[in-house]
């Protein structure tokens, strides 16, 4: 305790620091979305121990830590995807602007709409043109107006960094595409439905560096319009996009705070450990 | 001794054992295709001879008239089996969904092993229960109630089809679209079934051969005719039903009648068969588990 209350201080001497301590106990930016005492987990087994997290508006926030630390779990309890899987149980509450989306009233569907995903793997719809695929969310919603269509498709291709290779062939399959470009597809379709809040399952864990750089590139335009929440276990990623990091180790959060902070100064013992690959 | 060729013993000892398994399976897979090919070549040759326009356009004159046909056997096997299809697809496929979709609800289990009990049903008990429920109820063998009976055998069928192929449309593919804000049943109707139709289809098309060649609840509902039908309310030929009446009859030209039939509707199923090998075996690649 006393050595983390040390290197608190020190911390704050820098103007780095201070910044960061600012941010940690009352978050200067406006938080979008908030967990407070967020336990989760599926039959008899909690992955989650009551995670306490502010998630900050417009800007890149990584859920960092080992395997089966939870971080997966916490992301799929943001849009209510988590209870989907059969024995899944959550408990605790998740704010949207200050709004339980866990909340008695409140419908996951609605909630779903203003919180988009990405997952670990690519998942096109398989038997729809790449231009469907990224309508489909407008389209099985009830939008018709093929302008309208169009011009979303276009405009959230263009934002996925994607246009360029696919413009002339919208109608080919989704799946025809290379994995890389899937993913930046599926990056499309979640946000043609223009959702608030962007949450990526570790979106290039299944790619190679080329892909994963443009999918990288992707966010940090993103985040002028989306507040993006993204699960990684490379470090190093963490380090490039994010700009707030939360670091998970078995169910708890263990340290949250500006990502230059966590990974040159961590507070916590256990933090240090894993960036510096003691463990993990 | 210990390089490539092998000359011991053992390794001579090996590979006539090797070769003698692999000749049994040769005969055993032999055996196992005889029959099929005994039928179907026996069913040509016989089946042959009475082949011609006018079998296929013609209606069965009687006995000792030469150029009678199955038309109306034809006809009455294609009403049953499209009437069995506007019933059983609907109801199948709806099943199925439910089982596949919603396998947390207590009533879909208990409906998929009833689905089970049902698909494993004797033939002639449908054709009983039928025959008490429609035939009796409405006083008259008729088109509908054989329709209603070969429904009865394709419902487990595409229901079980339709609840495999959901199953193994990737679960993400789900999530994706829950993802998006779209809600379970749209989900369900647009992204799962259009992944899973291929599967579907196959389903439906198994379903409609076996349906097509039942005989057994047909004689309690349809009972057969020797004319065209007059309406859904009236007895009904098919296919199989007029293959069974000529099979067992004692005239000559009947039973090579009989032979053509059974050419006829074995050259429908292998037909569908091919269609469904040709169309979906394709399709069905997107489908597949990726994992």
């Amino acid at each position: 305790m006393t050595i983390e209350m040390q290197k608190e201080r020190e911390n704050e001497a820098t103007t780095e620091g201070l910044a960061m301590s600012t941010s940690l106990s009352s978050i200067a930016l406006s938080s979008k979305m908030k967990t407070r005492g967020l336990k989760a987990g599926f039959g008899k087994t909690e992955v989650l121990k009551g995670i306490d997290l502010d998630i900050p508006e417009k800007c890149v926030t990584a859920i960092m830590g080992p395997s089966g630390c939870g971080k997966t779990t916490f992301i799929r309890c943001l849009n209510r995807i988590h209870e989907l899987t059969a024995g899944a149980k959550v408990q605790g509450e998740v704010m949207l602007d200050d709004e339980d989306i866990y909340g008695p009233n409140v419908d996951a569907v609605a909630v779903r709409r203003k919180i988009g995903m990405v997952f670990q793997k690519p998942n096109p719809f398989p038997t729809m043109s790449v231009y469907d695929n990224v309508a489909a969310g407008l389209k099985l919603n009830g939008v018709r107006d093929r302008k309208l269509l169009d011009q979303v498709v276009e405009r959230s291709l263009k934002m996925g960094f994607l246009w360029e290779e696919v413009k002339d062939e919208l109608h080919k399959s989704g799946a025809a595409l290379s994995g890389g470009q899937q993913q930046r597809l599926c990056i499309a379709r979640a946000i043609a439905v223009q959702p608030e809040v962007l949450l990526m399952d570790e979106p290039a864990s299944a790619l190679d560096p080329t892909a994963t750089a443009k999918i990288e590139e992707a966010m940090m335009e993103l985040k002028k319009q989306y507040t993006i929440v993204i699960v990684t276990h490379n470090m190093q990623q963490a380090a490039r996009v994010a700009d707030y990091t939360a670091f998970f180790y078995l169910g708890e959060l263990v340290e949250f705070g500006e990502t230059a902070q966590l990974f040159e100064k961590p507070k916590k013992e256990l933090t240090e450990r894993y960036i510096t690959g003691k463990f993990g | 001794m210990a390089g490539l060729t092998a000359n011991s013993g053992i390794d001579r000892r090996r590979r006539f054992t090797n070769q003698a398994m692999t000749g049994l399976i040769y005969v055993a897979v032999g055996l196992a295709i005889a029959p099929l090919v005994v039928i179907l070549a026996d069913v040509a040759v016989r089946g042959a001879p009475v082949m011609s326009v006018a079998f296929f356009t013609h209606l069965p004159t009687p006995v000792g008239t030469p150029g009678g046909g199955i038309a109306n056997a034809i006809i009455g096997s294609f009403i049953m089996v499209g009437l069995a299809c506007l019933i059983a697809i609907p109801m199948g496929v709806g099943a199925g969904i439910f089982f596949s979709e919603w396998p947390e609800s207590r009533l879909s289990t208990v409906s998929s092993f009833l689905n089970d009990v049902l698909a494993e049903f004797p033939s002639i008990v449908v054709g009983i229960f039928v025959y008490v429920v429609v035939v009796l109820a409405t006083g008259t063998f008729s088109a509908l109630a054989g329709g209603i009976a070969l429904a009865i055998i394709m419902i487990p069928i595409v229901a079980r089809t339709t609840e495999e192929s959901l199953k193994l449309v990737p679960r993400n593919l789900r999530e994706a679209s829950m993802a998006l804000g779209i809600p379970r049943w749209k989900t369900v109707l647009s992204i799962v079934i259009s992944t899973g139709r291929a599967g579907l289809f196959t389903g439906i098309l198994l379903a409609v051969a076996r349906a097509a060649g039942e005989t057994a609840p047909l004689l309690l509902t349809a009972l057969g005719n020797t004319f065209y039908a007059k309406g859904l309310m009236n007895p009904i030929a098919a296919l199989p039903l007029t293959i069974y009446t000529y099979g067992i009859s004692p005239f000559p030209d009947w039973q090579a009648d009989a032979w053509g039939a059974a050419l006829v509707l074995i050259a429908f199923m292998l037909a569908l068969n091919l269609t469904i090998k040709l169309t979906v075996g394709r399709k069905m690649s997107h489908v597949r588990p990726e994992n």
